[in-house]
């Protein structure tokens, strides 16, 4: 069997693509990923079996997008907790439990304007934030000026005046803790710090510890590190931080739409025509 | 007043003899009677705008947490004690590309319309008007002069009227069932405006998908209330307006309109 496979779709990162699987399966041709994340692959181990690789770049960005909206917005107007209270058996609240702070009109800062980002800033306008955008390489103006966004070439001023924070890189040695206890104290305590990137991307231990001291105000977290935290983890006891289960690119249509790019790609690589969306290491 | 406290009824009234003037917090003047206190020759204010835009953001909030399934996945999944791994197949519904039926396009529906618009959805709107064609256009909103029209269509209905008489019970049984069984009802208007009941078992019975309630009626619930129960229910305390800002603006407002009714002088926000 195992000389019979040319192609790999890899779902949520199962099988794992170590040596051992790539030394048995002599004919593979092509391992198309179903997300756009590539860090848990070895790059150059795959391209040195002569094994093509593809991500699905166009079919996870506006689900994440929206997954990054719904959290900002849950957390700001304090969804979550608020679900709790009004199903919770003392009907008595505080009205200080349930204030959360403005979305329209506040400073988004977006660390990451790749495809993803960007759709994110064109949401974000509807409903008139001012946006501030930190990236390795500057937009075009009239990109910039479609969404009234203004470039920070230093992130330090983009954590200065953000009331959010939203966080839309991809994991690379550069962005491994690109968010660390210098960045948290650079924020407003009233800033609101939101990852629908990868979990390593924020130094977890000091966004704990930024939470419990009120040295922001509060987290909204799509990814972790681990997936998922051990269910000691201090994050999941925190009141200020709302955390879903990865669930950037889990809807139905877009289940489908990866698969659709992934056979696109698979089958570009086996009838030897360039790939959609190959990934080079 | 605040979130309708006190209750404004004949005995208040008759020991109030120098009562001037009434400002009511929020939009709705629902709780009312505005015929028994002018008849005490009392005025009565509220503070319209003041609410819109977090009202219309907190639609948006309820649309993305429910299309998303944003509470189940943080409470059952997230943080719940028995998770060991997050499952494939556990899926939610894009909001974006969807068709949005705002019922009531008012200021709050008309703002909401304007933040649905980037997510690419279809937006079809009941009103009791029509809007000119440069509001409508602006958000690429269609006009649906029968309510069923928009039921029948949308992925996502939402409601934005205010109560009155006529919009007492506008969603009911007979709606519940015109909506596709896949979509999703957003409420946040007031209680009434849905037949409670009637939600309830449509919920049950897998007429209707989902809905997300910021308000009820009565507010809170009872506990033992269904919805309370409900997987595919979220229900907010009736936050539309509960953000810092907004409170403290539309204190401001109501001590803008108390003073001037004191002075004599004209109220602003006056209800008529």
């Amino acid at each position: 069997l195992s000389e019979k496979v040319q192609a790999i779709y890899l779902w949520w990162h199962k099988p794992v693509i170590d040596r051992e699987l790539l030394q048995s399966l002599p004919n593979l041709k092509v391992i198309a990923n179903s997300g756009v994340g590539m860090d848990h692959l070895d790059l150059k181990l795959i391209a040195g079996f002569g094994v093509k690789m593809a991500n699905v770049p166009h079919a996870v960005s506006t689900s994440t997008v929206d997954t990054g909206m719904g959290l900002l917005l849950a957390s700001a107007r304090r969804l979550v907790e608020s679900h709790r209270i009004a199903l919770s058996p003392g009907v008595e609240y505080n009205e200080v439990d349930i204030l959360g702070v403005e979305v329209t009109g506040a400073t988004l800062g977006i660390i990451g304007m790749g495809r993803i980002g960007y759709k994110i800033a064109l949401r974000a306008k509807a409903f008139e934030m001012n946006i501030l955008y930190h990236n390795r390489t500057r937009r075009k103006e009239q990109e910039e000026h479609a969404v009234g966004a203004t470039y920070c070439e230093k992130i330090d001023y983009l954590l200065q005046q953000a009331d959010f924070v939203m966080v839309v890189v991809s994991l690379t040695p550069q962005t491994r803790n690109l968010i660390g206890k210098r960045e948290m104290e650079l924020m407003k305590p009233t800033a609101t710090l939101i990852n629908i990137s990868r979990g390593a991307v924020i130094d977890q231990e000091a966004l704990v510890t930024a939470l419990q001291t009120g040295r922001i105000r509060a987290a909204a977290l799509d990814v972790t590190y681990p997936e998922p935290l051990p269910r000691d983890h201090p994050l999941l006891k925190l009141k200020n931080v709302i955390i879903t289960p990865h669930l950037g690119i889990k809807t139905d249509k877009t289940a489908y739409m990866i698969t659709e790019e992934a056979v696109e790609n698979i089958l570009a690589a086996l009838n030897g025509l360039p790939m959609p969306s190959e990934v080079l290491p | 007043m605040w979130y309708h406290k006190p209750d404004i009824n004949e005995e208040l009234l008759q020991s109030l003899p120098n009562l001037k003037v009434v400002a009511s917090s929020g939009v709705g003047i629902d709780h009312v009677d505005l015929n028994l206190l002018s008849s005490y020759g009392v005025k009565l204010s509220n503070t319209p705008f003041v609410v819109s835009t977090d009202t219309a953001d907190l639609g948006m909030a309820l649309m993305l947490a429910s299309s998303r399934r944003l509470v189940e996945g943080s409470h059952q999944m997230a943080v719940s004690h028995d998770t060991e791994y997050f499952p494939a197949d556990w899926l939610g519904t894009d909001l974006s590309g969807a068709t949005l039926g705002i019922v009531g396009m008012g200021t709050i529906g008309y703002k909401v319309a304007q933040r649905a618009k980037p997510f690419e959805m279809k937006i079809l709107y009941h009103n009791r008007n029509q809007r000119n064609k440069e509001e409508e256009s602006a958000v690429g909103a269609i006009y649906c002069k029968k309510i069923d029209d928009l039921l029948h269509q949308s992925d996502f209905v939402l409601l934005s009227v205010s109560l009155t008489p006529q919009t007492h019970k506008l969603i009911g049984k007979r709606e519940l069932e015109l909506m596709k069984p896949t979509a999703t009802l957003i409420n946040i208007s007031r209680g009434l405006v849905v037949d409670q009941d009637a939600l309830v078992e449509a919920l049950q019975n897998k007429v209707i998908k989902a809905a997300a309630l910021d308000v009820t009626y009565p507010e809170p619930l009872p506990r033992d209330h269904p919805l309370l129960k409900l997987k595919n229910v979220i229900i907010t305390p009736h936050i539309g307006s509960a953000t810092k800002k907004t409170r403290r603006l539309m204190m401001e407002n109501m001590i803008e309109s108390i003073q001037a009714g004191l002075t004599g002088l004209p109220i602003p926000n006056e209800v008529l």
